[in-house]
Order: structure tokens, then C-alpha cells, then sequence
């Protein structure tokens, strides 16, 4: 047969051996009814399908089970008749081996098709109809990639078609399907590409087709004969890919496609023969892509022969119905064996563009031996059918020179697989080339990501700012109105001012205050959402900015006016407190004072640790004593903030967690005696004593519970800022002589001892009036409640201080040094401290809990504030001291920090359970009331975060400090069993 | 006397048409402005993580391009390190980083039934990919997040985890060929190729 | 049998990088035996003593790499290195020249640079260089061809060779020694050059053996291209641009310069053109780039035959135009399917 049309040339190619002789043998037959079918969702280019059955659902041969999403994608239908048994993740052909949505639908075994029937006359039905019919059916091309086919005949709308190529080239070896349909299906074929020249209305009609395909070539030119087509028949050498869209292009009309574009940009519209056949079955038939031609073959197939197979037959029906022999069955690929993928998984579906499956064996397609050097000899480069330089190529994208691979045209490479197959050195090139490709996509990826980020960091930047600037307009104007309304409301402030604290100030006003706050909060809201619409709608040019900007404008003015009204309301209430508050004020700074001394002097200790300095012992002493005095005046202030606002409830539960702690210490300070018992360390005595201590410490405690839970008792109010202020002269007292003493020990003075004792004793003074202050106060509350937590909490710091204390003395005494009996007595001083402070607890709890069983149900907790500042404080210096601890190698410093942060985690225990016990209270008291668990879950949600971060915190130490941390994070765990089981009691 | 007449001149020569030349140059090839920031700031990831000691990332293109090392972003990677040095034409230097390996994209997801609704991620996020109110649930916007890890720490309940990006089929991509060499562990240790014989 | 996931293709052409540089091996073959024919078993022994040395230094450079020894081996380039080497050194050369020029092959040119295929520069051409600068009296003293001596086969018999070679007496051999017939055209005085042809007993008699040997590489040449281990454009650019240029000259001044024909049949040019500048390893990529590498060759060869102080200039010219390959790389990309002209330059 001749051409009557001159073919053209591309640059390379191969002729590997052909192996199709093997499948062409036998005529096509039909695969058996599979039992059951699994259709991917995605087996096209474009967004994967959308299920419209459900599992259980019966289907029917034929029928759509997914749709498609979009402009590019295809419906899938059923190629069975069964019931939809599974919609989910399944091994699908994909080299990743990687599983994706598919639908299961297992067959009835009656194969029943749906009611169907092709058009009469297709010709009568407008061009968009008919593609939307073609659509319909679900046809997408069958050659290779899956591009859906009605996107394809759409492009006769914006480009102008000239030349319509039908690829009949079939270039890759083993595969015969499209040799095997023209043999058999000459007519369907043209009648398919009669249908889409109706719709493409091209000037040229060519079927490219290699000449080893004589048969083929003689039966379309049989059925050419018997139709009034008028196409030619172009026949190519035979050479490996001449089957590539772009490089059949090439052979039939000798133009190239330009770099980036698709060949309609040059008015070429390409089909597959396999496609046009789909095409003409469904409009002349009616039948939706469901089945399709393709070759098993492969070396240890039994029958190498093509079939027709239903879309989603598992493949491994196809190798049982061929008499694949497994055991030599090496390799298995989907494809040819140049551009094809190998798949492990049997229960794979044969999907729309599956066209050949490979059951190599290992004499056909031995492994690949290892890549040796490249030596640049440019045989990949003869090749290359897009004229690259392949081994150039290699080079970058082995060194990860991805933009020298790009402007080597990396992207125009075709992944043929020519390279590889004539590289002697066995370089995997085409791997590298789609990993670059890979990576330069990711690359271009996440640059795109962060400029993305860049204007989103940028706009949110304008923002704050933007707010910034609202913000000091809207204090300028509070300030303006503030003066004003003080001048009018002279007298009304000063009767307020007048007028006894104990009256709720914020009463009348939190209600309404609350509303204007979200009032404002929300037309803020509204008002950003809008200028994000205007700003989007701006950038994309949008229609209907006006309107846009006009209800910004609008939205603004709202929430001006909102926030005004917010505003205004607020000041009127925080004017009418600020009388009852400045007591409290007073206490809070002092609070703040005694923490600043506190931090300067732990700066200043650690320095002197740091440098090696002698006093450090004394400033160790000092920082206790401060620290003791910071937690003094923190509890002195919470507690005139609890007592002025409001009456406390008190749980025992505060007392039963701080027995908890404590029976944990026991326990750690029993493990360690032990340890040092076995280690025969001299210290074991005394830890014995200190377990001693402990313990009588538990017992007392655990009595006290049992005392606590007896009694109860009222009380009265009286004003303890006198003896607030007492004490914060006192504190100014000990600060002068503290710096004095600091002053004289820097410059050698004789007097530091002096001083120093001096400054022991005002502060002895000073803890003796924060005691009386305490007591005072719990003696005298108001609502006849002491605030014992603020006791519980005093506690703990001073036992804290107590271990602290005897660490350090123990530290000095093993280091020899002369302050050891100093510290000794400063040990005992503490401690003595310490049951005096007990005492008083049982004292407190004893007045308080008669009082509280008495009014606990009208007189809910409200300081649950304080409390919870407490224990953010507690957190906080807990965390700060961990992290000390992490940041230190091994080492003695290790073991002191550790004492420290038990006793700062006692501490945090101990808030945590009175504020945790507070609140349960609260929540014991609401729950009649139906108020909402979220309190209770956020508490719950805290405490599981603890555990994370013990646990974290247990991870990183070493393992000698494992042991107690291990301990630590059992009881905070216990902790937060407890919280969950409350909650889950609370949730019923 | 004629011979260093002539050398002289021709020296002479040469300067004016060498300095015609640069003084040519350089109006010809004026450079406007200084665009190395931008360049520099183009090249950063733009997570605004803050983990080089800066405020964000343009001010860290500034600081590199006033003297600052470029080896201090651990989330651009080594890639980052490497691009820079071929911008700025400073020799690469190794990333400074715990882990100075190839960053693992990561993307913050808030467990949302612990979430308390404390709006405290949402002020630390550099970009905005955070959606929530005051006690309600905050969610993390996917393709939005940079995978910076400013809002793990303020979380007070640790609800924020940085997850990898899970593979999927649409992100999957071919890892890069092992060279050649590795393939052939039999070469190198015969017993085991004995064992694979026989 | 368990399934493997391996990228595609799965198809493989038969052989390997050892059976290229095995069919360039053979290609050798015809210039060996016409070596061996005119000059003597000299060759031959240079061959084998390089190819014993060239081995045994790889397989040594490869363990102390840490790298496979077989798999490496199996790649035949230090074969080739060293037949390469052994063709061009004169035939009596004495033994260390020969390890000295395999040493810094396949040490220096070679292996410091990483091994095979990431050498900037033609192993031994490099050696060949370096000896030549190294050892001038070694290296320029060619045994006349026998058809010279009048006695046929037995010239210098196997014994004498051997002793020339690796003993300390040369004598036997020295009095054959002679210059080759650039030498004689380079150092000619104030002759012109059909004075030369007359007067010199090598030009007027012996230059046909030089003849046949390049007409043997010429062969071999041809073979290789035949079974596609190079293309057509490294070899033709470079014997075409040497071609115009010694005619140009030659038309010009014909009592200055010598004919092209004897730029062509004599010295390495034939070796150069057809195993040398068409290693793949340090030439230019492209089809485009080929040409222009081969036709600096021609180039440089004729300048400094011509003008420069070596009477050969094969191994100079190829090794500056190694230098040049990858610039040329650069400019030389091809244009690809799909674009309306080639890329140029670094980017």
C-alpha cells in the first residue's frame, strides 16, 4: 500500500523488539464475567468522579455510579449488574502502589444492562448536545493518558481545527489492542471518527498507523471503501515512539507543537483509535464506556491474546483466565514495557486506559544489572525523539541543578524511556528525569506558597497596625469623653466613692456590658469579613465592588458606634470600683514589688553561682527569704481580692489532694532513702528522718481532713488593710536592710553578720504580721469565710522552702561549709514556720467549713479568679525551673534544681487542686442549675496537657532524674483521671 | 627617547579607552535601587517562624544582606542555605539547625475537641491560617499554614500537633534514583551473595 | 515469585559501557598490528607491560575507594587508557616512561578526579603530554621503520626489544633510533620542503610505513563508526579543519609547508581523530558541539605543528579543547522538539 501523503521525519527514536506477534495470533475474546468489579474514581486526567450510589445500592450494567466533577473529568458507570458493596480506598494502577477511592460492586451474575439506546441520528442533534451524549458515557482517551474526550471536541468552539489524526501508530512493543480492533473493528472505528470529524469539521482527515501492522492497514481500507469518509491512511516506519502524539504529528504533518501548548494550538486535534470505536459505541449504541480491548501477554502467559475486558475486572482474573504460570511470572506491568508500570498488587482493576498487562518473566525482563558511570557517550542523545540532550539532563538532575535542567527543556521530555534503553552504562534516566520534574513542580510549588505567605504576612502586618492606630484613636476619644462625663458626674462619683465596698459595683453593669461587647465584637467581625470581600473582589476585578464598599462604609459606622457604646458603658462601672479596689491595689503592687526583688535576686544568685563567688550560700538564704516573701504577698493580695469580692467555698478536696502530694513525696523520699541505704551513702540517716517527717506530716494532715470535714463555724469582717500596710512598711524595711547587708558583704564590712541577723529578724517580724494579717482576715471575712487555700498555698510554699532549705543544707554540709549551721537553724526555723502555718490551716478550715455548709449553696465560689492566677504562677515558675533543669548538664546543680521544681510542682499541685477544688464546687453548686461543663472540660483539657508535658519532660531527662519524674507524672496523671472522672460524672 | 615616548603614550592610550569604557558602563548599566532585599526576602520560605532571630522573614533578607550568616533558616533547608549562596555569591554554609537534614513539610492541625477556644494561636499565627472566635473551636486553615510552629507554643492545652504532610496520589512524586553503587551490595560482601545463590 | 516495582522502561538494549570500550579495544587492533609490522615488537611489549600496569593500578585506586573491584574492572576504560598510551609512546621507550605514564593516567587524570566518566581531561593524552614534556630524548626517539634497514623482519629481534625496554642497554637499539617525519620537517633549517623530501632518506623512503599505520587507524576508525560508538562529527570536523588549513597554506607557500597529506598520514593525527578526540568522556555533547570540538582540534594541531615548538601536536590540541568542552556544551544545545531555536549560554 502506498502513501499519498509524504510522512516526515522525528528526531531519534529506537526499535527495541517488537514482541507482538505473540498476542496477535487468536481474535479477540471476551473476558468471563468477573465476580466482582472495582472502579476507581479517578481513571481519567482531571478531578476524580463523585459517587451517586450508596453502599448496598443495586446497580445495573451500564448504569453512571459516579459523576463527573467539573469541566475535566468523566462519569464512571458499572460494567456489571450487582450490589455496591464498598465505596473506599483500593490498590488502583499507579506506580506508587499507593490506594485510592474506588467503588466495589459485587456481581449478581446476571450482567443485566440498563435501559439504553443510541441516537437515530446524530447528526439532527446540536454539537453541544451531542458532546454533552458523549459525556455522558464516560469516554475518555483510551490510549494512554485518559484525557476525557468531550473536553477534546470542545475544541473546535475556540480553535480552529484543520487536521484530525486518529493514532493507529501503536508504537510500544507487546501491545497489540488497537492492531487487534482495526483487524476486527475497522467499521466502528470509522464510524467513530465520522462522528467526531461532525464535530471537529476538520479539512483533513489522517489515521496514522506503523507499517507493521498490515492487516490492520488492510481493514481499514476495507471498510474506507464501503464509507463515504474521506480520510487518508498514513503509513509510518515503524520506530519507537512514533506512537507520541507529538511525534506523530510530526511524521504526518511534519509541524512541530510548540513548547507548552497543545497540538490544537496549531489546529491539530489528535483521538485514539481505541476512542473513536468508545465514541461511535456511544452514540450509535448507546453504551457507556464500560469495557475495553486490551492484550495479556508477557512470556509466562499460557493464551497471549487480547481481550474485551469490563472496566474494573481485577487483573488477576485476567492472569487466571490466561494461565499465567505465577512461579514464573517476575515482573507485572500495566503498559508496555517502554512507558508502562510494574504493580505488585493482583487485585489492581483494569481501568479506561489500561491497554496491555505484561507477565514477564524473569529470561524476558531481567533486573536491571547496576548503573555504571555515565561516560557521556550521546547515544541517548541520538535518541531522543525530543531532541534533548538526555545525559546533559542526567548530570543536573543527579546534582540537583534543577534550573539548569529546566533551561535544558526538561519539561519538554516525554518520559519515552528511549534514553534509558540505549544507555550501556544502565542509568535509570527516566527516573531521574521525573524525579527533577518532581521536585521542580514542588519547587515551584512552594514558591508560589510563600509568596503567598508573603502577602498574607503582609496584610495581617496592615492590619495590626491599622488596629493599633484604631485603638489609640478610640483611647484618645474615651479619654476626651471620660473627662467629660467625670466633670458631670462629680457627685455621683463621689456618693459611689462614699458608699461601703461591700455593694457589687458591677452588678448592674455586667449584663449590659457583656451585650455592647458583642455587640462591638461583632460588627468588627462583620466589618473585617467585608473589607476581606473588597479586598478579594478588588484583586480578582470582581463585579460589584460599589456595593461592596458601600456596606464597608456602612459596617464601619456600626462598629464605631458599637464600640463607643461599649466603651462609654465600660468606664461607668470601672469608675464606680475604683474605690473598693484600691486596697487591693496597694496589696497587688506590693505582690509585684516582692516578685521583681525576688527575680533580681535570683539573677543575682545565679550569677554569683555562675562565677564561682563565696556568699553564695548567704544569697541562697536571701532568695529563699524573698521568694518567701513574694509568695507572702501574692497570697496576702489574693486573698483581700477573694475576701473583698466575694465569699469563699472551701472543699476538702484541696486537703485530700494536698494529702495525695504529699503521700507522693513520702514515697519519693522512701525511694531515695532506699537508694541511698543500698548505695551506703552517709546521708541515708538523716533522709530516714526526713521520711519520718514526712510522714508525720501526712498524718497530720490526713487528721486535719477528718477535723475539716467536722467542723464548721461563722465569722466577721474586719478591715485588715491597717495591717496591710503594717507589713508592706516592713517589707520596705527588710528591703533596706537587705541592701545595706548586700552593700556591706560586697565591701567586706565586719558588720554583714550583724546586719545580716538583723534582716532575719524584721523579717521574722514581717512573716509574724502576714501570719496575724491571715489570721485576721480568716477570722474576720465578711461572708464569714476564711480563705484557706491562700493557707493551704502558704503551706506548700514553705514546705517547698522547708526541702529547699534542707537541700541546700545538706549541699553545704557536704561541701564543708562554714554556713551549714546557719542553715540549720534556718531549717528548723522554717519548719517550725511550717506547722505554725498548719496549725492555723486546721484553725482556718475548722471556722470556715460551719460556715460553709451553712451558706455554700446561695454564696457560690467566685474567687476562682485568684485562684487560677495562682496557679498560672505556679505554672509558670514550674516551667521556667524545668527548663533551668533541661538546659543543665549532669551534675549536683541537677539535683538541687530538681528539689526545687518538686517543691515549686507541690506548689503548683497544691493551687491546682484548691483551684480545681473550687471549681468543682462552682460546678457542684451550677449543676442543679444546668450550667454548661465547658469550665469542667477546659480543666480537663489543662490537666491532660500537664501529662503531655511531664511526659515530654520525662523523655528528655536523664536517667538518674527518670525515677522521680516517673513518680511526678503518676500522680499528675492521677490528677487528671480525677479531673475526667469528675467531668464524666458532671457530663451524665 | 622616541621608544619611551611611545610606551608612554600608548599607555596613556590605553587608560582614556579603559575609562571611556567603565565610565561608558557605568551609565549604561545603572543599577536602581537596591533589589538584593527583595531577591534575598524572594528566596526565604516566608513561613515567618522567627527561628533565625528575626521578626520575619524580610527583615532577615535584610539582615543577610547587611553581613548576617544565611545559613539560619531551618525551615527554607539546605536548598535555602545553597540558593542564597549562589545569589549572594557567599560559599554555602551548612544549615544551622538541631537537625541540619532536608526540613519535613509540616502543617499544624489543632485536636479540636480539646481546643478551649483561648484565641492564643490565632495571635501568634504570622499568616492568618487560623479560624476561630473566643470559646469556640479554632481550626487550621491547610493551605494556608507555612508549618512555622508559632502557635504550639502559646497553646495552654498542647493541642497543636505538626503533622507531615500524609502522601497522597496527588503529592506523591519519584524519589531520586539510589546511585548505582548501593545496588550492588553483593559485590561488596560475598557472603551474601552466597546466600542469595544458593 | 515475588513481584518487583522497578520505573520504567522495562526494556533493555543488549550490552553495556564494558562492550563499548571492547569494541573500541578491537577497533585498535588493525593500528597495533601495523605498529608491530613496520616498527618492531616494541608496541606490542609497551601495550602489554601498560595494560598489565593499568589494571593492576585500578583495581588498586578502586579498593582504596572503597568501591566494588569486578564491577569497576568490567568497564575495560583502563584498557583502553593504556593501549591508548602504548600506541603512541615510541616503541623502544624504556619501561618507566611507560609506568610513569600509567601512573599518572590512571591516578591522576583518572581516579582523583572520581573515575571514569567525571575526568575533564583524556587520561592518556595527559600522560602523553606530561612524558612528552618530561622525558623529550625518551620520547622522541622513534625506531626507523624496517623497510629503513633493509633486513626485513628480524630488525631488532624480540630479545634486543626487550632488553632496549626494560634492560639498560639500549645499544642494540639505539642505532636504529631516528626521528619521526614531523620531526624532520619541524627541525628542517633553512630547506624548504621538497628540498627535504629529497634529501632526508626517511621522507623519501620511509614514510610510507607512517602512512600505513594512520591508514590502519583510519580502518578502525571507520569500524567504530559503523557500529555507531561514536558519531561522524568529532573525526571529520577535526581532519576537515586541518585538511583546509595545511591546503591554504600549502597553496600559499608550497616550499614553507608541507602538503595536507602529510598533516594527515603522519604522527598521531589518524589516532587523535578517530580514538582520541572522540572520547566521549571529555569531548562535546551535542552533534553541534562535536563539530566545533573537532574543528578546534584540526586548528590547534596545524598551529602548533606549524608554528609551536612540538613537532606533534595531537595530544596539546586535544587536551586544550577539553578545556573548551563544556563552554562549548553551553553554547552549543540543540534545538528542541518544540522550540523555534536552540537555548544558549549558562541560563
Amino acid at each position: 500500500m502506498k502513501n499519498t501523503i509524504r510522512v516526515h521525519q522525528f528526531h531519534g527514536g529506537i526499535h527495541p523488539p517488537e514482541n507482538k506477534k505473540q498476542s496477535t495470533g487468536a481474535p479477540i475474546s471476551l473476558a468471563p464475567l468477573p465476580s466482582r468489579i472495582i472502579l476507581p474514581l479517578q481513571q481519567h486526567i482531571g478531578l476524580p468522579a463523585d459517587p451517586i450510589v450508596k453502599v448496598g445500592d443495586r446497580v445495573l450494567k451500564g448504569q453512571r455510579v459516579a459523576e463527573a466533577i467539573g469541566r475535566i473529568s468523566a462519569n464512571i458507570h458499572a460494567s456489571i449488574s450487582g450490589t455496591v458493596v464498598d465505596i473506599g480506598p483500593h490498590p488502583v494502577p499507579h506506580v506508587s502502589g499507593m490506594d485510592a477511592d474506588c467503588l466495589v460492586i459485587e456481581s449478581d451474575g446476571q450482567d443485566e444492562w440498563i435501559e439504553h439506546q443510541g441516537l437515530p441520528d446524530y447528526t439532527q442533534l446540536a454539537k453541544p448536545e451531542l458532546i454533552e451524549y458523549i459525556r455522558q458515557a464516560g469516554v475518555a482517551g483510551m490510549g494512554g493518558a485518559g484525557f476525557p474526550t468531550d473536553v477534546k471536541l470542545h475544541l473546535g468552539d475556540d480553535h480552529i481545527v484543520n487536521t484530525l489524526i486518529i493514532n493507529a501508530a501503536e508504537c510500544e512493543p507487546y501491545i497489540t489492542a488497537d492492531d487487534m480492533l482495526m483487524r476486527e473493528r475497522a467499521d466502528e472505528i470509522l464510524g467513530g471518527i465520522e462522528i467526531i470529524a461532525h464535530l471537529l469539521k476538520p479539512l483533513h482527515i489522517m489515521v496514522g498507523i506503523e507499517d507493521n501492522k498490515p492487516q490492520a492497514i488492510r481493514a481499514l481500507h476495507d471498510a474506507l471503501d464501503k464509507s463515504h469518509l474521506n480520510l487518508d491512511i498514513v503509513i509510518t516506519p515503524t520506530k519507537y515512539p512514533s506512537g507520541g502524539e507529538k511525534q506523530l504529528i510530526k511524521l504526518l504533518t511534519g509541524v512541530e507543537v510548540p513548547s507548552g501548548k497543545i497540538p490544537a494550538d496549531v489546529g491539530i486535534v489528535c483521538q485514539n483509535v481505541g476512542t473513536t470505536t468508545a465514541v461511535y459505541r456511544a452514540v450509535i449504541l448507546g453504551e457507556p464506556l464500560i469495557s475495553r480491548i486490551m492484550t495479556v501477554t508477557g512470556e509466562s502467559a499460557n493464551h497471549k491474546q487480547n481481550y474485551e475486558v469490563r472496566i474494573g475486572t481485577p487483573i488477576a482474573d485476567l492472569l487466571n483466565h490466561s494461565g499465567v504460570d505465577r512461579a514464573q511470572m517476575q515482573r507485572l506491568i500495566i503498559g508496555g514495557p517502554m512507558m508502562g508500570i510494574t504493580v505488585t498488587n493482583e487485585q489492581i482493576p483494569v481501568i479506561k486506559t489500561t491497554n496491555c498487562l505484561i507477565a514477564a518473566s524473569i529470561h524476558e525482563m531481567p533486573p536491571q544489572p547496576p548503573a555504571q558511570a555515565c561516560i557521556r557517550c550521546g547515544m541517548c542523545e541520538q535518541v531522543c525523539p525530543a531532541e534533548l540532550l538526555p545525559q546533559q539532563l542526567y548530570w543536573f538532575a543527579k546534582g540537583k541543578e534543577f534550573d539548569k535542567a529546566r533551561h535544558h527543556n526538561l519539561f519538554d521530555c516525554i518520559e519515552c524511556g528511549a534514553c534509558s534503553y540505549v544507555c550501556p552504562s544502565n542509568i535509570p534516566l527516566v527516573q531521574y528525569y521525573r524525579f527533577a520534574k518532581a521536585e521542580i513542580r514542588k519547587e515551584d510549588d512552594e514558591q508560589r506558597k510563600a509568596d503567598h505567605a508573603r502577602l498574607r504576612f503582609e496584610a495581617r502586618l496592615a492590619r495590626l497596625e491599622r488596629d493599633k492606630i484604631e485603638k489609640e484613636e478610640r483611647r484618645k476619644q474615651r479619654a476626651i469623653e471620660a473627662a467629660a462625663a467625670q466633670a458631670a458626674k462629680k457627685d455621683a462619683a463621689f456618693n459611689k466613692a462614699a458608699s461601703p465596698a461591700t455593694n457589687n459595683p458591677t452588678d448592674a453593669g455586667v449584663p449590659d456590658l457583656k451585650q455592647l461587647k458583642s455587640n462591638a465584637a461583632i460588627a468588627r467581625t462583620k466589618l473585617r469579613k467585608a473589607e476581606k470581600a473588597l479586598a478579594n473582589a478588588q484583586d480578582k476585578g470582581l463585579d460589584g465592588i460599589e456595593t461592596l464598599q458601600a456596606t464597608l462604609k456602612q459596617l464601619q459606622l456600626k462598629s464605631e458606634l458599637a464600640e463607643k457604646a461599649y466603651t462609654e458603658a465600660q468606664q461607668a462601672p470601672a469608675k464606680s470600683a475604683a474605690a473598693p479596689e484600691t486596697d487591693l491595689k496597694q496589696l497587688k503592687s506590693n505582690a509585684a514589688i516582692a516578685r521583681t526583688k525576688l527575680k533580681k535576686a535570683e539573677k543575682q544568685l545565679a550569677a554569683a553561682e555562675a562565677g564561682g563567688e563565696g556568699d553564695i550560700d548567704a544569697l541562697k538564704a536571701q532568695v529563699v527569704a524573698l521568694q518567701a516573701k513574694s509568695a507572702d504577698a501574692e497570697k496576702a493580695y489574693q486573698a483581700a481580692d477573694s475576701g473583698t469580692v466575694s465569699p469563699v467555698a472551701i472543699d476538702t478536696s484541696a486537703l485530700e489532694a494536698e494529702i495525695a502530694t504529699l503521700q507522693g513525696k513520702v514515697d519519693k523520699a522512701e525511694n531515695a532513702w532506699k537508694a541511698a541505704v543500698e548505695s551506703g551513702s552517709p546521708a541515708a540517716e538523716k533522709m530516714a528522718a526526713g521520711v519520718e517527717k514526712l510522714k508525720e506530716k501526712l498524718t497530720g494532715l490526713q487528721a486535719e481532713l477528718t477535723q475539716a470535714r467536722s467542723a464548721v463555724q461563722p465569722a466577721a469582717t474586719v478591715d485588715t488593710s491597717a495591717l496591710d500596710t503594717e507589713i508592706a512598711t516592713l517589707q520596705g524595711k527588710v528591703d533596706k536592710a537587705e541592701n545595706a547587708w548586700k552593700a556591706a558583704v560586697e565591701s567586706g564590712s565586719p558588720a554583714a553578720e550583724k546586719m545580716a541577723a538583723g534582716v532575719e529578724k524584721l523579717k521574722e517580724k514581717l512573716t509574724g504580721l502576714q501570719a496575724e494579717l491571715t489570721q485576721a482576715r480568716s477570722a474576720v471575712q465578711p461572708a464569714a469565710t476564711v480563705d484557706t487555700s491562700a493557707l493551704d498555698a502558704e503551706i506548700t510554699t514553705l514546705q517547698g522552702k522547708v526541702d529547699k532549705a534542707e537541700n541546700a543544707w545538706k549541699a553545704a554540709v557536704e561541701s564543708g561549709s562554714p554556713a551549714a549551721d546557719k542553715m540549720a537553724a534556718g531549717v528548723e526555723k522554717l519548719k517550725e514556720k511550717l506547722k505554725g502555718l498548719q496549725a492555723e490551716l486546721t484553725q482556718a478550715k475548722g471556722h470556715l467549713e460551719t460556715n460553709a455548709e451553712g451558706k455554700a449553696e446561695e454564696a457560690p465560689a467566685i474567687d476562682l479568679k485568684a485562684l487560677k492566677q495562682q496557679v498560672s504562677i505556679m505554672r509558670t515558675k514550674l516551667k521556667k525551673a524545668e527548663k533551668q533543669l533541661a538546659e543543665l548538664p549532669e551534675g549536683e546543680d541537677n539535683a538541687s534544681l530538681m528539689a526545687e521544681i518538686e517543691a515549686l510542682r507541690a506548689r503548683h499541685d497544691a493551687a491546682k487542686a484548691s483551684f480545681d477544688a473550687a471549681e468543682a464546687d462552682k460546678i457542684a453548686a451550677a449543676a442543679s442549675e444546668g450550667i454548661d461543663l465547658k469550665q469542667l472540660k477546659i480543666d480537663a483539657a489543662l490537666a491532660r496537657a500537664a501529662v503531655t508535658k511531664a511526659e515530654r519532660a520525662l523523655s528528655k531527662a536523664e536517667q538518674e532524674s527518670k525515677q522521680s519524674l516517673e513518680t511526678e507524672l503518676l500522680s499528675i496523671r492521677a490528677k487528671a483521671d480525677k479531673l475526667n472522672a469528675t467531668l464524666e460524672r458532671f457530663s451524665d | 627617547m622616541s621608544a619611551v615616548l611611545v610606551a608612554v603614550l600608548v599607555l596613556l592610550g590605553l587608560g582614556l579607552v579603559f575609562g571611556i569604557l567603565l565610565g561608558y558602563s557605568s551609565i549604561r548599566f545603572k543599577v536602581e535601587g537596591n533589589p538584593l532585599v527583595d531577591q534575598v526576602d524572594a528566596l526565604l520560605p516566608q513561613t515567618q517562624c522567627g527561628q533565625c532571630g528575626h521578626p520575619g522573614c524580610r527583615p532577615y533578607a535584610e539582615a543577610i544582606v547587611n553581613g548576617e550568616a544565611i545559613n539560619k533558616c531551618p525551615p527554607g533547608g539546605q536548598s535555602t542555605v545553597e540558593a542564597l549562596a549562589d545569589l549572594l555569591d557567599v560559599e554555602a554554609l551548612p544549615l544551622d539547625a538541631e537537625d541540619a537534614e532536608e526540613p519535613i513539610k509540616k502543617v499544624a492541625y489543632i485536636r479540636e475537641d480539646e481546643c478551649i477556644g483561648c484565641t492564643k494561636c490565632i495571635q501568634a499565627c504570622p499568616v492568618d491560617a487560623i479560624l476561630g472566635a473566643a470559646k469556640q473551636m479554632h481550626t487550621v486553615i491547610v493551605s494556608e499554614c507555612t508549618g512555622c510552629d508559632l502557635c504550639v507554643e502559646p497553646c495552654p492545652v498542647d493541642c497543636i500537633d505538626m503533622l507531615p504532610l500524609e502522601p497522597s496520589l496527588n503529592n506523591w512524586q519519584w524519589p531520586a534514583p539510589k546511585p548505582g553503587i548501593e545496588l550492588i551490595a553483593t559485590d561488596r560482601q560475598p557472603g551474601i551473595a552466597l546466600e542469595v545463590k544458593g | 515469585m515475588s513481584l518487583i516495582r522497578i520505573t520504567s522502561p522495562h526494556a533493555h538494549r543488549p550490552g553495556n559501557t564494558g562492550s563499548v570500550m571492547l569494541t573500541v579495544l578491537m577497533a585498535t587492533l588493525p593500528g597495533l598490528a601495523a605498529m608491530t609490522f613496520f616498527f618492531g615488537w616494541g608496541t606490542l611489549i609497551q601495550v602489554l607491560w601498560g595494560s598489565l600496569l593499568a589494571i593492576a593500578l585500578e583495581a588498586a585506586c578502586v579498593k582504596l575507594r572503597q568501591r566494588p573491584v569486578s564491577f569497576y574492572l568490567t568497564d575495560y576504560s583502563a584498557l583502553v587508557t593504556a593501549v591508548l598510551i602504548g600506541l603512541a609512546l615510541p616503541p623502544f621507550a624504556p619501561w618507566w616512561v611507560m609506568t610513569v605514564g600509567i601512573i599518572v593516567a590512571i591516578i591522576i587524570a583518572k581516579q582523583l578526579y572520581g573515575g571514569m566518566g567525571s575526568n575533564p581531561f583524556n587520561p592518556a593524552m595527559v600522560a602523553y603530554a606530561l612524558l612528552l614534556v618530561s622525558f623529550p630524548i625518551q620520547m622522541t626517539s622513534w625506531a626507523g621503520p624496517f623497510v629503513m634497514n633493509g633486513d626485513g623482519w628480524a630488525v631488532v629481534s624480540l630479545g634486543d626489544t626487550l632488553s632496549a625496554i626494560f634492560g639498560t642497554a639500549g645499544a642494540a637499539v639505539d642505532a636504529h633510533t631516528m626521528a619521526t617525519p614531523l620531526d624532520i620537517m619541524r627541525h628542517r633549517g633553512g630547506f624548504t620542503t621538497e628540498e627535504m623530501w629529497v634529501k632526508d632518506a626517511l621522507l623519501a623512503n620511509g614514510i610510507g610505513a607512517w602512512h600505513a599505520v594512520s591508514a590502519a587507524y583510519f580502518m578502525g576508525g571507520v569500524f567504530l563508526l559503523y557500529k555507531k560508538i561514536f558519531t561522524w562529527h568529532t573525526p571529520v570536523a577535526m581532519l576537515a579543519s586541518l585538511t583546509l588549513l595545511a591546503t591554504l597554506s600549502f597553496l600559499l607557500m608550497p616550499d614553507q609547508y608541507p602538503d595536507p597529506f602529510f598533516h594527515l598520514t603522519t604522527g598521531a593525527t589518524m589516532l587523535g581523530a578517530f580514538f582520541i578526540a572522540t572520547d566521549p568522556v571529555t569531548s562535546a555533547t551535542s552533534n553541534k558541539g562535536k563539530l566545533w570540538f573537532g574543528a578546534g582540534i584540526g586548528l590547534l594541531v596545524f598551529v602548533i605543528r606549524t608554528w609551536g615548538n612540538y613537532p606533534d601536536a595531537v595530544a596539546f590540541a586535544i587536551l586544550l579543547m577539553n578545556l573548551c568542552a563544556p563552554f562549548i556544551d553551553q553554547y552549543t544545545q540543540p534545538r528542541s522538539y518544540g522550540h523555534a531555536k536552540p537555548n544558549r549560554g549558562m541560563k
